[in-house]
């Protein structure tokens, strides 16, 4: 029993994180692929952190804090570099998907350029 | 706020004195009844309680956890969907919160929210540049970030 839910959420976070990488594949440029690694990646690694988690409490009795940091950790810096590599992307001009349809940001980045 | 803290402290560690076992257990309960106290005696006590400041981080962690899952649903329904039928763009968004901290917050949340990705934040804080999957309904979005994660966050810091 305590086998199969831990496999499940295993399998879970594997299963986000494989999607996330298919994302980062078929998506058309940086920032809706940026989408799908930011996301994916911080739940799959969590899922992954928690199944190891509860495998050391259930089967050794061990509560492990470095997991429960490293999945904090996880939560706070996945969406900064996310945000940082989008930002760089834009500044250095890389261009967006041409189905996109508008950018609000094009028209305020001429008046003032945006905050290092 | 510091020195509801402290009070609470203390009695945790008077409790530990006076059942003489000095484990964490026994803080925590002594920690707990501490609470309790306080709450008992918040007409004396400068200050809201604090716990209901704790309340709303706990309310907001939830909320974080809770997004997280429905974006990651999302991106799963995208990505394994054999058209990619999005219209993707970046609408400007304008924050209330303004201390640097919340904004950080903010773009957190909105980065693991579903189908929004934070780009940028002008210079002089009032808006922030969010890359969302589904430009044309704007309006929802913004009502989403404006009504649900600011109130959150200004719950926590206000």
């Amino acid at each position: 029993m305590k086998e199969i839910v831990i496999s499940i959420i295993l399998i879970i976070g594997t299963f986000f994180l494989f999607s996330g990488a298919l994302g980062v594949f078929r998506l058309p440029d940086v920032y809706t692929r940026l989408h799908a690694a930011s996301k994916s990646a911080t739940l799959g690694v969590a899922g992954i952190l928690i199944a190891a988690f509860l495998f050391f409490w259930i089967e050794q009795n061990m509560v492990s804090g470095k997991l429960v940091l490293g999945i904090i950790f996880i939560l706070m810096t996945a969406p900064v570099s996310g945000h940082m590599i989008s930002r760089a992307a834009y500044q250095k001009g890389v261009p967006l998907w041409e189905k996109t349809t508008r950018d609000d940001l094009k028209s305020s980045s001429n008046k003032t350029n945006t905050r290092g | 706020m510091p020195i509801q803290i402290i009070i609470n402290l203390i009695i945790a560690v008077l409790w530990m004195f006076l059942f003489e076992s000095y484990s964490f257990s026994t803080f925590f309960i002594g920690y707990l009844s501490g609470i309790v106290l306080l709450l008992l005696m918040e007409r004396f006590i400068p200050d809201r309680f604090y716990f209901y400041r704790l309340w709303s981080i706990v309310k907001l962690l939830f909320l974080f956890i809770k997004e997280l899952i429905m974006a990651n649903i999302q991106v799963v329904k995208l990505v394994y969907s054999p058209k990619l039928k999005m219209e993707p763009g970046i609408i400007a968004v304008p924050i209330e919160v303004r201390t640097n901290w919340e904004i950080t917050m903010l773009a957190n949340l909105i980065t693991l929210t579903p189908g929004t990705l934070s780009v940028s934040v002008s210079p002089d804080n009032m808006f922030i540049y969010v890359h969302a999957m589904d430009a044309p309904d704007a309006d929802e979005v913004i009502k989403e970030i404006k009504g649900t994660f600011e109130k959150a966050i200004m719950e926590v810091t206000r």
